[in-house]
């Protein structure tokens, strides 16, 4: 409720000019977005340089200028290598701590490769937590895709090794393993994850293997200890931000990219099969300063720019690409292309 | 990189207080600036961060300073009461119906909150208050929720209602509560499955039940690490379910907990209970200003003798006083204490509730603990009662049924003389109703092989 209201109050700016409650009101939505107080300085510090650069006059075009400071700094840890491993022979190692969705995301990883036309198998390495293994084979047969289990109570280690040997005996693409959800201050059952790590590693060398750390959306700063301390036992390369229906913003991820170099790669919006996205840092950075609205509009404008931008005839007898054209502008030009074509 | 202690910090501010002798404005303003910080930090939302700086400043600026205090320790005092007057002093309990009729419970909440995890913990501490309880299974969405709940049930001995995942939770909520009236029992826990408080939908499930059958304590799951939004959480499902208290999941990790002030402060509505772990006994009363201090960052040792003394036999802590006194401490004395610590949650649980937990806790190696257990079981009697005992030839084949090098049997043997010793010191203080931390510490140094 709190999140809607206070973002109409943002739309609806009752500031006219940049000041410092108007600030006070950005730090207040990245703070209440979960992105933590350093990283809120900072972003709010590097705002206040560009405004003070580009001498922005308007608290709108300030709201933009946070928003794509956000996406920078998403975007510095993104790589255009981030998702090769959809290609290849890959072994994906999902992990996190108690009820951030893993199993779902297990789910509907499967779904995505199945989509891709992937031979795709799932281990349910989670032996651990009652029915999780239930849990799983329900996703396998909505995703229509393999499964191997263990016993309940058994080595999640061995389940691993199994799913790798039969993974390579069927000719699988993609290879999932669900963890059971653990407590990063746990110093054993972090070691049981480093063994499974490293079984991957050892059994499956010649695969891609990618790990990535669910993360709820709605965790506050506690994200970047889990984050921090999942990456100390396996190779983390890759953050899934579940949840992002709710009302929370995740913008934990912020300070996850930043001080852990992790990349958000996948986010959940919803309990449905399909409910996985790519990440936009786009789109996210500007649902979490409040200015969708203003991203949306800047986008039409740029098509609509796109869309007058006309090419005139010079003097010498060459063409000018003028962007923005007005319409009588657009008008001239077509005119004088008439013309050449002996048009009247 | 774990951000440094509230208490760290301000002894650095006040450092600087200190020679002015005086409670001002500016001194006030700049030991709250890290007092803000440090909750925000603890995920205590902007606001009521905001109000409670507001209010602290109210009181502070312009205070006495009381005698033997000086302006810095003045603040602390004054952060320290308004922070636990806002978490409330009293705990609470869940009412139940009047007479021999069924009370009925139902949990709520986002997914992946610890919902049916803790409907078993729940279910179990009211089997041990002797209540007859009837779990059931409302979550009709989750894969596979049904099934948890019914091994959950079956660790605790609790019977399990379900209809299974074709009928509306408003009809399970209603043939429970027929099944329970007419089966003779006390308690139905109603297990309903995760949901985003902005799910119109399904916050209405929630109020149909309600309307269907006498709830009497509707009980909101909340995971201690969330963040912000854990306000938006409460009051949505206050607003449109009405919620009675708050059950606060996975304090065993090391999250300072903000989201329960938060609650508190915004909802005005009690936590109950704190789940503490992954077995259906790590599941305790929720102590409100024992949780200030948590998410102050200062350790909660009370909790700790509390545990202690629920859980420590008391015959043989008698009767290891009385040997103790007499300097005789032996292997068994050894393996019973460190069962006591199991007992309490495990030496990391003991750690974190002092204070210790995060990056502050000494790395506990379990398999070294276990590796103790084996040696000492591969004693003789004889020998476990008198160390003495133990030559090199009794060593070597310790080693051997223990499947350990000899080197460990040794590095026991002369720890233990060590361990002995804190142990002394620690079961000396436990019976003054105090634990050292220091001496738990070394202990744990000692342990370590």
């Amino acid at each position: 409720m709190a999140g809607i209201f206070s973002r109409l109050s943002g739309f609806f700016s009752q500031y006219e000019e940049i000041s410092e409650d108007f600030y006070e009101e950005l730090e207040e939505t990245l703070v209440m977005g979960d992105v933590g107080v350093s990283s809120t300085e900072e972003i709010i510090e590097e705002l206040r340089k560009r405004v003070a650069g580009q001498k922005t006059g308007s608290p709108e075009e300030c709201r933009l200028l946070l928003s794509n400071i956000v996406k920078e700094r998403l975007d510095e840890t993104a790589s255009p290598s981030d998702y090769d491993f959809e290609l290849k022979k890959c072994v994906i190692l999902v992990v996190g701590v108690n009820g951030v969705g893993k199993t779902t995301t297990v789910g509907k990883l499967a779904a995505r490769y199945k989509r891709l036309g992937k031979n795709v198998m799932l281990a349910a390495a989670d032996t651990f937590r009652a029915a999780a293994g239930e849990q799983l084979d329900v996703w396998a047969e909505r995703a229509g895709v393999q499964i191997i289990k263990g016993r309940d109570g058994g080595d999640p280690g061995a389940v691993v090794f199994d799913a790798i040997q039969a993974a390579k005996a069927r000719n699988i693409d993609v290879l999932i393993c669900d963890t059971a959800g653990r407590l990063h201050n746990k110093k054993n059952l972090m070691n049981e994850l480093k063994k499974i790590n490293s079984i991957i590693t050892s059994e499956y060398p010649e695969c891609t293997k990618e790990t990535l750390v669910v993360v709820d959306a709605s965790t506050g700063q506690n994200a970047k200890e889990q984050a921090r301390e999942f990456k100390e036992v396996t190779d983390v390369s890759g953050v899934v931000l579940t949840k992002l229906d709710g009302s929370a913003k995740g913008g934990i991820v912020i300070a996850i990219e930043s001080e852990l170099s992790i990349p958000v790669k996948f986010v959940g919006v919803g309990e449905k099969i399909t409910d996985l996205k790519k990440f936009d840092s786009t789109g996210y950075a500007a649902a979490l300063t409040g200015s969708e609205e203003l991203v949306a509009r800047e986008e039409e404008k740029a098509k609509d720019i796109e869309a007058r931008t006309v090419v005139y005839a010079t003097e010498d007898g060459k063409g000018e690409v003028v962007v923005g054209a007005s319409e009588q502008e657009k008008e001239d030009a077509f005119a004088f292309f008439r013309s050449l074509r002996g048009e009247s | 990189m774990a951000f440094e202690s509230l208490t760290d910090k301000l002894q650095n501010v006040f450092k600087s207080l200190k020679s002015k002798g005086s409670l001002t404005q500016e001194d006030v303003k700049t030991a709250l600036k890290e007092v803000k910080m440090a909750l925000l930090e603890a995920d205590v939302n902007f606001r009521v961060v905001k109000q409670f700086v507001n209010s602290v400043t109210e009181k502070a600026v312009g205070a006495d300073v009381m005698n033997g205090l000086n302006p810095g320790q003045m603040v602390v005092k004054i952060v320290n009461e308004e922070m636990t007057s806002l978490m409330g002093s009293d705990t609470s309990e869940l009412t139940f119906a009047p007479g021999k009729s069924v009370t009925v419970i139902m949990m709520c909440g986002l997914n992946g909150a610890g919902k049916t995890t803790t409907c078993g913990k729940l279910a179990a501490k009211l089997k041990t208050k002797g209540k007859k309880v009837l779990l059931t299974a409302c979550d009709v969405y989750r894969p596979a929720a049904i099934k948890q709940l019914q091994v959950n049930g079956e660790k605790t001995e609790t019977d399990v209602f379900t209809l299974g995942d074709d009928k509306s939770p408003v009809i399970i909520a209603e043939e429970a509560v027929s099944h329970a009236e007419k089966n003779g029992y006390n308690v139905v826990i109603l297990d309903t499955a995760g949901r985003q408080q902005i799910d119109e939908e399904l916050m209405d499930e929630l109020a149909r039940i309600k309307a269907s059958v006498t709830v009497h304590d509707t009980i909101l799951v909340v995971d201690a690490c969330t963040g912000q939004a854990a306000v938006d959480v409460a009051s949505g499902f206050d607003e449109k379910v009405g919620i009675d208290g708050v059950i606060l999941t996975k304090l065993d990790g090391d999250s300072r907990g903000g989201a329960a002030l938060s609650i508190r402060a915004i909802t005005g509505k009690p936590i109950l209970f704190a789940a503490t772990g992954e077995k259906p006994t790590d599941f305790e009363q929720f102590y409100p200003d024992r949780m200030a201090s948590r998410i102050l960052g200062m350790g909660d040792v009370l909790s700790l003798i509390e545990k202690a003394a629920e859980n420590v036999d008391i015959e043989t802590s008698k009767n290891m006083n009385a040997k103790l006194k007499k300097g005789r401490f032996d292997f068994n004395d050894y393996i019973d204490s460190m069962k006591q610590v199991n007992r309490m949650g495990g030496m990391t649980s003991v750690l974190s509730m002092m204070g210790m937990g995060g990056k502050n806790m000494p790395a506990i190696d379990e398999a070294s603990l276990k590796r103790n257990e084996a040696i000492i079981f591969s004693m003789t009697p004889a020998e476990r009662a008198d160390p003495k005992l133990l030559n090199p030839k009794r060593k070597h084949r310790i080693a051997k049924g223990a499947g350990v090098d000899i080197m460990y049997v040794n590095r026991l043997v002369k720890q233990f003389e060590q361990a002995s010793k804190l142990m002394k010191q620690m079961g000396g203080s436990m019976k003054k109703g105090k634990m050292g931390l220091g001496s738990l510490n070394s202990l744990m140094r000692n342990l370590k092989i």
